[in-house]
Parts: structure tokens; C-alpha cells; sequence
């Protein structure tokens, strides 16, 4: 029997290069040399399909020792017949030299593990194969299966049922099937943000607007995690190309010497930033003097300020983290289910000003005493992992917290006994009168709401956590010197990212001023002056016909146009030459119109041309 | 407010566009006078409700697309403050049906925006309607119904050019025997100001006015339903009405009635040369702000990244300041690839050969992709700089070769940067190929004219200058033999007489035959068939199976080149 392995997984197909090459990798080092990936492109028959599986397998044969067998080199693999046979004897030969060879000569000692290693093909998507070839391959791999030991596994990108409906049952049958799932790349996302923004190590920041950008790409574009990787590095190029004082984003030991060096042109740099200048704001004069004027005395209070700034990260991450732990179990998650978007909402505004962060609040209120407990457990270990030392305190207060929820508990059972006891009296008077009269009383209390002990301590445990988010939650933004570690221009990522080009060249057509700033071309509303370039007129012309436009036509209204723009300073003697220049104009501009690919020529009707687009573009 | 026809049979408004509609005020409402004087002031009223909430709903619309855009996180403007304001919705819809008048009309009317001195060459006096006092309204609604009909019908057997056809319109018509008061009061008002307003009748500016004559809108809320519903329903039944008839109206003349002569590709270079270029100052500012971002694309093409440019204008000059400023001292290979022959083969042959100096061939160029990576990867101290002058081109689109650009621009070494034109360029890309690009997109709006790019473009008809066919083809018949070329001249002459036949089939092999041996130019049916084999092998001629099965001979050539041609043979002979 053949043992086959399905790996699931789900849609994004840029990430499952890499998947499979790690994959593939990890088996190289711990199982197996003799590896092939295959994939459907170029294996559209059986043939195409044996003769890719040997060339890898032989090659990567070679590759373990070429040195040794330098004849075994010249055997090239086109030559070789393609066959189940020579693949079987191929292997024969291979298994038989490198246990007789010692062992120390071998490069995957763990192989060793197996009586021989077994050769290991990977379909990386099973359902582009043509079902035959797939069959062909599994039925005739299985008759050989004493000889050639061989593991098959699957890339699936759909539900494992689709192997049943591929196969037939007299073919799956043949293989022994076990599922893995791959995690869904949205765990990986999170796990990147997790170890990349949510923590205190790197001195780089993403800023909310580029965050966001980054995770509507991933979310509503494309879900590959490579491209969430590959915008962090350009905004990471941004930053340290666009703004100058980036320099002083680095660790803080490097920070310090580089602030003490800091030339005066980068001190004004620093006088400049808009957070700073609030900042200055804030001061009493003298010292806005002192900071405005001497570079030694704004060197300091930049250190200080930079170190500000690193335990205000250090803090966030921790507060940010124990934030979640409440939020994220909360009925109808309204400050998001994930670290991600709990971030974001900090990042963007006080998030205690937000209607969610209330709402999660008076959910929070109503908590239910096991999680609440379990809740501030995760809390406080949240803390004491933390790197930040002014969480002693709120270690402290959380244990005391924990540690009168257990007197409650005591509390409650003696509670418990009382009230049962009250229930008992109550049952024992029948007397309708005093009945009604107990249940008012009932009500009454219930009314008036007196808080017990659990309620109590609950509100104070979400106002403590209030109090930690108003204290540590800030955001970024209103920090002093953000702009040295935060990049924030998301305007340029989503430019260089998630380019619209069609909307390029329909402003460029439609509304020429946006590039050209010309007064003549200025126009009102969603018109166009006669004067703008060609292109734009000969296209705005084309937008009123319908599939085909007469060349004739078109010509002649174009010339209306460029003559009522030139008409009166052209005088009658050189109008032939003028009407060969528009002539000439014009067909520049239709020409320029089919590059771009507004029309193509028609045969349908002469000298006309179709239409290939509807609508503003 | 769609034209009605079952109404009143005898209307036939089948050509008429929804905005045609619109433009003629109150179109719709006039039909319904017709049909029910009580109805009329309803009609009329909600019809100037619809127009005066466009802007509205417009507005709305747009800013609930907005709303979509912030949340996709895109709402920060762009420095150069282009392109993110338009929404999709403007950019990509549906067909809708057109006339054929509306393109002279759009050009009579940017003509004469305000600041030109042009004298208006016929009157607009449909569009007059919004300008004319309320009490005659009702009149003027029935005269458009009347015009419209007679537009319509006329544009059923009459393809004419949009001139003559308004001319017809504005003569008079015994249906209009009263026109004299309108006609007048058109032209009296015909002064600057009111050509200035005729294109803004669409936009609804004018409708408050009226609707203080009329009536008061009802609440907003629902009012904003009815008429999303209402533009629903318009999109639906426009989308149809112009895929409904496969009959396209545009008139029927042709270039050659004109008497302008054809330009040949090196006469409208030279003229374009002469011909200044417009905002030269402009584009050379832009073109500047473009240049200073030279030392950032190195950078990028050092970590990593690949560069793709786009917007409108030829970006070639860019690049070549970019090669010749930059990357002077560093191997590098520009492509070309407006180039019509250009292929992917030739691009990895120049690899090879000229970059890793290799001598031998390669069995496929996937194989020779491999080989390139493979010595790229062994040899870090190998860089290489590719240009690509229009990714998209013709011949570069293609799967394959995309895959094999990919392949070779995913190596570190190999640094790409490129520039595509077409609008639907991005679809060439899935995601695999996109991450293996790794593009950086900058937006290069040039403005300058494609000349380079459009210089091989010669399947155009208007500039077709057949210079090309017509070398090759004296060159190719100068090498045969006489009574070849007299199979050949034959053949030609028999297509320029049918010239003026459009479902000329081409000649028969029999008659052709026929033919052939009358001249004594063959002997046997065998020698014509193997001289025709000769031709075909040229491109000289091609053969078509007849829906009886005859095969037909043709020459591909327009008749000009075909004419130039036989006049050039005449005088060798």
C-alpha cells in the first residue's frame, strides 16, 4: 500500500510556493533525498508526468554525490527511458550503493531511520491534474509499490472529498489517506503582526492609515501573507528614505550617541516635526526659548523624549494585550475579535472615547465571575512576562483582585445557606396577605439594587482596567517625536501597492489640469476645454458614439474643435497646411487611443473603428 | 421618464438614448399630454423631481462609494492629487445606447466654450427648451415629441451625417405648422451666454426654478428610493436597448471620398515634427518630477523590487533618461517591446549571448530560462538592469512569455523595470505572476506623444501608407519568374476590377484557370497549383473555401497599394 498524505490549502496561491519549498526541504533534511514536486502544468500526460518525476529524482541523486560517480552524471535522464521499470531499478541501484557505502558518507544521517528511505512526490495542485494521469500514475505506481517505496502527498486546495470525486473508488482504494490541514493564512497574519508590531523589540512602527492599508490589501485582495511581508518592507524603504530623522529609529543605545551628534540643520529637522512643536507648545516660555534655540539643551529633552517613547511601547503592547484578553471574549466582539483590529482602533483615536470601547465596557460589566477570574489570570501573566517595570503595581492590585474574588466565593456559600434558610420561611407561610407582602418587599430590594459583593468588586476590575487603557492606550499620534518611528504616508504604499491605472488614465483624459497645470486647461465640472491636449479631445469625442465609430466623422469634429481653437490667427492661404497638420493630429491621437486600447480597427463597415471599453474609460 | 411607444402608436422611439431624453426636457411628459390631460402635471412633476435630485442621489452615490473606498483604507489623497477621487462606478459601466449626431454636437459645442469668437454654425434649439418661459411649455413638449419622432424615423432608412440631419430637422415640416413662435424665440436668445449654458442642461442647475413654478418635493427619504429604483430600472432597460440591435447607425462616408490624400508614415512624422507640441513646459515639469525619483527606484530595484510605470504618455523617454543617467556604467538590456517582431525568445537569446556570453543553442526557451537562472545564481557578482519598453505589447502578452518575465525578473540579480500603456494590462498578471514581479506601480503620467510606440502601429486604416506591402511585394515578384508574375498581375488586375463589389469572394481557382491558359502563362492545371503554392509560401496570396466549396484566391493587399503597385509594373515593363 501506498501511503498518501492531503495537505489542505484554501485559496491564496502565492504563499504555497513557499509552503511546499520549506516542505519539501524539511523532508530533504529529515527523511528522505529523493523528493520530486510536481505540478499540473507540465503534466498534462503520464509521460510528461514520469519523465519531469525521474529527471527530479535522478538529478537531485546527482546532486547528493556527484563527486563519487562522475559516469553516473553522463547517463542524462532524456535518455533514459521513461518507465516505471528503469524508475524501479534506478532506485535499486541507489538504495543498494548507499548501504553499502558507511554511513558517515551519507549527508541526511536520519534517513538511516527508515530501512530505505522512500521516494516522496508532491502534487502541489491535485485538482488541475487531469484525473487520468492522476490514475494512471496511482495504479501503476501501486503495482510496484514492493520495489518503490513511494509517499504521495497532495496540495488540495478545495475540500478533501474532491480526492473521492477524482478517483474512482477502485483507484483511491489503493492509497492509504490521512489529512493534514495547513493553518489558514489569517493565523499566519496574525502570528506576523504578533511577532513583527506588537512587541517593544523593534524600534520601526507602522502607523494606523498604513496598517490599515496593509490589511485591507491582504484581507480584500489577495490573503498572501508574502505580500503583507513584502508592503512591511517598503514601508520600512519609505520611511528611511522619505524622513530624515529616521535615523534616530534605531535601538535605544544607538539612539543616544546619535542624538548627541545630531548637526544643527537636523535639530531644526526635529523643531520642525508638528508633534514637537505642540510639544513646545505645552511649555512654559523660558523653556520653549531654551528648546527653540539651543541645540544642546533640545538634544536633551530629545533623549528623554525618545526614551518616553520607547516605554510608552513597551507599556502599550502589555495594556494592549490585556485589553484583548477581555475584549475578544466578549458576546458580538465590538472591539474586534482580533489583536489586529483592537490595535488599529487604538492606533486611530483614544479609543475610550469610541461608542465600541463603551459598549465593550458595559458588556465587560457583566461578566461572569469564572471568566472574569481566568480573564485576570491571563492578565497578570500578560504583566509579568511584560519587559516594562512600572507593571509591579498592577501585578500587585490584580492579585488582590484575584485574591478577594476567592474570599467571595467563601463569602457566597455562606450567602447561599442564608438565603435558602429565608426561602424556607417563605415557603412555610401560606397566608396569601403576607405572601403579596414578602414579594413586595422582594421587589422592593430588587429595586433599590443593592449592589452585592461580586457586583462591586466586577466594577471595580473593569474600571481598574479603564483606568490602565486610559493611562497606557494613547495614541501613538499624540506622542511627541512619533514621527521619528512611525511611518504613517499610506498614500504612497497603497500607490506603489494597489495602483489603479485605468483611474490614472481616465483623470489623465478626462481632466488634464490634474497633471498639466495650466490655467487653460481649468475647467468647470466634468467638462473639458477645447484646448486641452489631443488625446483628451479625440477621446471625449469617442465617448458619444456607440460600438463603431466612422473614422470621417470623427475626423471632422476633431477639426471642428483644433479650428475654433486656432481659427481666427489662421489666415486662408495656409489652411491646406493647417488642415494636413490636424489631419496629422488626429491620426496620432486615434493611433495613441488603440495603444491604450479604447478601439481597435473594425472590418465590419470601412474606415471605422469599435469601441473596446463603455463608461468613463 | 423612458420613451413610451405603446401609448401612442404611432411614436417610435426606438433609437433615442436616455440622456437624449433629458437633454429634450420634458419629453416623457409630453407623451403622457397626449394621452391624459389630467395626468400631465403629475408627470411633470415628478419628472423635475428626478432632475433636481440627480445632483443629490449623485452625491449620495458618491459618497457611499467613498464611504466603501475609506473602508478599504484608500481615502487619503494622493500628493499629486490625482486619480483616487474618481470612483469605479465612473470608470467601468455598461454600454449605452448612442446617436450618431452626438459626437458633432459635442465637438459644435466645445468649440464654442466661452473665450472663442466662433460664430455658431447651426442653432441648438432642441436644448433651448429649459431657457424658455414656463407658459409655453406645453406647446414646446408636444413639438419635441413631433421632432423626435420624425428623427427616429429618419434614422431608420437615412444613415446621414448629423449636418444634414439637423438641417432636416430645422426646415419646416407641415407637422409644425406653428413653429414660427419657437423657432423665433430660439434664435432671438441665441447670443454667448447661451451656448454656454446649452451643456449644462443635463446637469439639473436649472431645475429649481421650475420647481417653485411646479410643485414641492416630497420627503427626501423616499424620494432618494424611488429614484435609485428609477436609475436601476434605466440601467437595466439602457443595457438592453443597446445590445438589442447588432445594427450599428454611423454614417457611411469613407476616407477616400475625401479629398484629402493619405499621409504615409514619413510624411506625418515630419508634419507632427513641425507641428509644436502642446504644454511643452508642462509635461516638461512633470517630466521633471518623474526624474527626481531616479536615486528611489535604484534603491528599490537594489531590495528587492521590480518597477512597473503607467499612465498616460509615453513613458520611453523617461526610461531612456533613466538608462542614460543611471545606469551608465552597469550592464543593462533595453527592450523594446512596441516592436512588432520582438519576442521572448529574442529577449533571453540577448541574455545569453550578450550578457553571459554563451555560445549554443537552446531547445526550448524554457530551457534557456533555466539556464540563465541557474548561472545567475551561481555567479552573485552577475547584475543585470532590464528595460522593458511596454510590458503589454502585442507580442509580450501572452501567457507564456509573461511567465518567463516573471521567472527572470523573480531573480535577485536581475533588476526589471517597465512600462505598460494598455488599460487592461493588469489582467495579463495573476497572482502568482504578480508576486513573482514583486511590482512596485509608480504612476508616470507623461503626456507626450507615443511616437515611438505608434510607428509600427500600421494596421490603422488611416495612415496606412502600404509602402511596406508594396516593397515586399515587388521584391518578392522581381525574383520570379516572368510567367509567375503574369499569374500574379492577372490575379490582381481581376480583384481592382471588383473592387467596388464588398462581397467580391476573390477568384476562383477555375476561372482563374481559365484565365491563365487563355494568356498562355500555364500549360497545366498542376504548374498554376504549384506557382500558387509559391505565392501562398510569400504571403503574396491567400485562398478561401466558398460556402460551396469553390476555392477562392485573394490577395491580401488594400486596393491602393494593389493600384500603386500594377502602375509600378507598368512602367518596368
Amino acid at each position: 500500500m501506498e501511503s498518501d498524505q492531503i495537505r489542505n490549502r484554501g485559496v491564496n496561491v502565492t504563499d504555497h510556493d513557499l509552503t511546499f519549498r520549506s516542505l519539501s526541504e524539511v523532508l530533504q533534511n529529515n527523511i528522505t533525498p529523493y523528493i520530486a514536486l510536481l505540478e499540473a502544468k507540465d503534466c498534462p500526460g503520464i509521460k510528461n508526468l514520469m519523465q519531469k518525476l525521474m529527471g527530479q529524482l535522478m538529478n537531485c541523486y546527482v546532486d547528493v554525490d556527484s563527486l563519487e560517480d562522475e559516469d553516473y552524471v553522463q547517463v542524462s535522464q532524456n535518455r533514459i527511458r521513461c518507465s516505471m521499470t528503469s524508475l524501479t531499478n534506478w532506485y535499486e541501484t541507489v538504495t543498494k550503493k548507499t548501504d553499502s557505502e558507511t554511513p558517515s558518507k551519507k549527508r541526511t544521517s536520519s534517513s538511516r531511520d527508515w530501512q530505505s528511505p522512500p521516494v516522496v512526490v508532491i502534487f502541489k495542485d491535485m485538482e488541475s491534474f487531469t484525473t487520468k494521469v492522476l490514475q494512471d500514475f496511482i495504479v501503476i505506481s501501486s503495482q510496484h509499490i514492493r520495489e518503490l517505496p513511494l509517499v504521495l502527498i497532495f496540495g488540495i486546495a478545495t475540500s478533501p472529498m474532491i480526492i473521492h470525486s477524482l478517483l474512482p473508488h477502485s483507484v483511491s482504494s489503493l492509497l492509504c489517506i490521512e489529512l493534514f490541514q495547513s493553518l489558514s493564512c489569517k493565523e499566519h497574519l496574525s502570528t506576523i503582526i504578533d511577532k513583527l508590531l506588537l512587541t517593544a523589540q523593534f524600534p520601526f512602527k507602522l502607523g494606523e492609515k498604513v496598517l490599515q492599508v496593509l490589511i485591507n490589501i491582504f484581507l480584500y485582495h489577495d490573503l498572501s501573507v508574502q505580500n503583507f511581508i513584502k508592503g512591511f518592507q517598503l514601508c520600512i524603504v519609505e520611511h528611511f528614505y522619505s524622513q530624515p530623522l529616521s535615523v534616530l529609529c534605531c535601538q535605544p543605545v544607538d539612539a543616544k550617541k546619535r542624538v548627541n551628534s545630531l548637526s544643527h540643520d537636523q535639530c531644526e529637522n526635529i523643531r520642525k516635526l508638528p508633534s514637537f512643536r505642540r510639544y513646545v507648545e505645552s511649555q512654559v516660555s523660558e523653556k520653549q526659548i531654551a528648546l527653540l534655540t539651543a541645540d544642546n539643551f533640545l538634544k536633551e529633552i530629545t533623549q528623554k523624549l525618545l526614551e518616553d517613547l520607547r516605554v510608552y511601547h513597551e507599556n502599550y503592547v502589555s495594556v494592549l494585550r490585556c485589553l484583548h484578553v477581555f475584549t475578544s471574549s466578549l458576546p458580538k466582539y465590538p472591539l474586534g475579535k482580533q489583536i489586529r483590529e483592537l490595535h488599529c482602533a487604538c492606533l486611530e483615536n483614544r479609543v475610550w472615547e469610541t461608542e465600541e470601547y463603551e459598549s465593550s465596557l458595559q458588556l465587560a460589566r457583566m461578566l461572569n465571575k469564572s471568566d472574569l477570574v481566568t480573564m485576570l489570570q491571563q492578565c497578570v501573566e500578560i504583566f509579568v512576562s511584560s519587559s516594562g517595570n512600572e507593571f509591579d503595581k498592577t501585578v500587585e492590585k490584580l492579585k488582590e483582585f484575584l485574591t478577594q474574588f476567592q474570599k467571595l466565593e467563601a463569602e457566597a456559600f455562606q450567602e447561599r445557606d442564608v438565603s435558602v434558610s429565608s426561602q424556607k420561611e417563605l415557603q412555610k407561610k401560606t397566608d396569601l396577605y403576607h405572601l403579596q407582602k414578602t414579594l413586595l418587599e422582594l421587589k422592593e430590594s430588587r429595586r433599590s439594587k443593592k449592589l452585592t459583593k461580586f457586583e462591586m468588586l466586577r466594577f471595580e476590575v473593569v474600571d481598574y482596567i479603564d483606568s490602565l487603557v486610559r493611562n497606557y492606550l494613547v495614541p501613538a499620534d499624540h506622542k511627541t517625536l512619533h514621527e521619528i518611528a512611525y511611518f504613517n504616508t499610506a498614500s504612497v504604499l497603497r500607490g506603489h501597492l494597489n495602483a489603479a491605472p485605468r483611474i490614472a488614465l481616465h483623470t489623465a483624459l478626462n481632466n488634464p489640469y490634474c497633471y498639466l497645470k495650466n490655467q487653460a486647461l481649468k475647467s468647470d465640472g466634468g467638462r473639458i476645454s477645447n484646448k486641452a491636449p489631443d488625446i483628451c479631445i479625440v477621446y471625449k469625442l469617442h465617448l458619444e458614439c456607440g460600438r463603431l465609430i466612422n473614422l470621417v466623422d470623427w475626423l471632422e469634429a476633431f477639426s471642428t474643435v483644433v479650428m475654433a481653437v486656432e481659427g481666427p490667427n489662421a489666415d486662408a492661404a495656409s489652411s491646406d497646411q493647417v488642415d494636413d497638420i490636424i489631419h496629422a493630429r488626429f491620426i496620432r491621437a486615434v493611433s495613441e487611443l488603440e495603444l491604450l486600447g479604447f478601439i481597435k480597427p473594425s472590418k465590419r463597415k470601412t474606415d471605422h473603428v469599435a469601441r473596446l471599453t463603455w463608461g468613463g474609460c | 421618464s423612458q420613451p413610451e411607444g405603446k401609448g401612442s402608436g404611432a411614436l417610435e422611439v426606438k433609437f433615442v438614448p436616455d440622456e437624449e431624453v433629458l437633454k429634450h426636457i420634458a419629453d416623457g411628459a409630453g407623451i403622457k399630454v397626449r394621452k391624459d390631460k389630467t395626468q400631465l402635471t403629475v408627470s411633470v412633476k415628478r419628472f423635475v423631481k428626478k432632475l433636481e435630485n440627480i445632483s443629490d442621489d449623485e452625491a449620495q452615490e458618491i459618497l457611499e462609494e467613498k464611504n466603501y473606498v475609506a473602508a478599504l483604507g484608500i481615502c487619503a489623497q494622493d500628493p499629486v492629487g490625482n486619480g483616487s477621487s474618481v470612483s469605479g462606478g465612473e470608470v467601468y459601466s455598461f454600454q449605452t445606447p448612442k446617436r450618431s449626431s452626438k459626437m458633432a454636437e459635442l465637438a459644435a459645442e466645445l468649440a464654442q466654450t466661452p473665450g472663442q469668437s466662433v460664430a455658431p454654425d447651426h442653432s441648438e434649439c432642441p436644448e433651448k427648451t429649459a431657457k424658455t418661459p414656463q407658459s409655453s411649455n406645453m406647446f414646446l413638449l408636444l413639438m419635441h415629441v413631433f421632432s423626435l419622432q420624425l428623427q427616429s424615423k429618419k434614422k431608420e432608412y437615412v444613415a446621414t451625417t448629423p449636418y444634414r440631419l439637423r438641417k432636416r430637422l430645422a426646415a419646416p415640416d407641415p407637422y409644425l405648422e406653428s413653429e414660427s413662435e419657437y423657432s423665433a424665440s430660439c434664435s432671438e436668445e441665441e447670443d454667448e451666454e447661451d451656448q454656454k449654458e446649452v451643456s449644462t442642461v443635463l446637469s439639473g442647475r436649472k431645475t429649481p426654478a421650475k420647481t417653485k413654478a411646479l410643485s414641492t418635493p416630497p420627503p427626501r427619504n423616499t424620494l432618494a428610493k424611488k429614484i435609485k429604483e428609477d436609475k436601476m430600472s434605466n440601467l437595466v432597460e439602457e443595457y438592453f436597448e443597446a445590445h438589442s440591435s447588432s445594427k450599428v447607425l454611423t454614417s457611411d462616408r469613407t476616407l477616400q471620398k475625401l479629398r484629402k490624400r493619405r499621409l504615409n508614415q514619413q510624411t506625418l512624422h515630419d508634419i507632427l515634427k513641425k507641428a509644436p507640441l502642446a504644454y511643452a513646459a508642462e509635461i516638461k515639469e512633470l517630466n521633471q518630477q518623474h526624474e527626481s525619483l531616479f536615486s528611489k527606484w535604484m534603491l528599490q530595484l537594489h531590495l528587492g523590487f521590480n518597477i512597473v510605470l503607467y499612465g498616460l504618455g509615453s513613458k520611453r523617454d523617461l526610461l531612456e533618461k533613466f538608462r542614460t543617467s543611471v545606469l551608465q556604467d552597469s550592464v543593462h538590456l533595453v527592450v523594446n517591446g512596441y516592436f512588432p517582431s520582438i519576442t521572448v525568445r529574442s529577449i533571453l537569446n540577448s541574455i545569453t549571448e550578450e550578457v553571459l556570453d554563451h555560445i549554443g543553442t537552446f531547445r526550448s526557451p524554457l530551457d534557456q530560462l533555466e539556464f540563465i537562472i541557474k548561472r545567475f545564481k551561481e555567479d552573485s557578482s552577475l547584475e543585470l538592469y532590464v528595460l522593458i519598453h511596454n510590458l503589454d505589447s502585442q507580442m509580450l502578452r501572452g501567457e507564456r512569455s509573461q511567465q518567463i518575465l516573471a521567472q527572470l525578473s523573480s531573480l535577485p540579480s536581475i533588476y526589471l523595470i517597465a512600462s505598460i500603456d494598455h488599460i487592461n494590462a493588469p489582467l495579463m498578471w495573476d497572482q502568482a505572476k504578480l508576486s513573482l514581479y514583486n511590482w512596485l506601480w509608480y504612476e508616470t503620467t507623461t503626456f507626450s506623444p507615443y511616437v515611438e510606440e505608434t510607428s509600427y502601429e500600421n494596421s490603422l486604416l488611416v495612415q496606412q501608407s502600404g509602402s511596406l506591402a508594396l516593397s515586399s511585394l515587388t521584391h518578392v515578384l522581381r525574383s520570379l519568374t516572368l510567367n509567375a508574375r503574369g499569374i500574379f498581375r492577372l490575379l490582381a488586375q481581376y480583384q481592382l476590377e471588383n473592387k467596388d463589389n464588398p462581397s467580391y469572394p476573390g477568384l476562383s481557382f477555375q476561372d482563374f484557370y481559365q484565365q491563365c491558359r487563355e494568356a498562355f502563362l500555364v500549360n497545366s492545371d498542376l504548374t498554376l497549383r504549384a506557382q500558387l503554392t509559391e505565392f501562398r509560401d510569400h504571403k503574396l496570396i491567400r485562398t478561401k473555401r466558398g460556402a460551396d466549396g469553390v476555392e477562392y484566391l485573394l490577395i491580401p493587399v488594400d486596393d491602393s497599394t494593389l493600384t500603386d503597385f500594377l502602375e509600378k509594373e507598368d512602367e518596368d515593363v
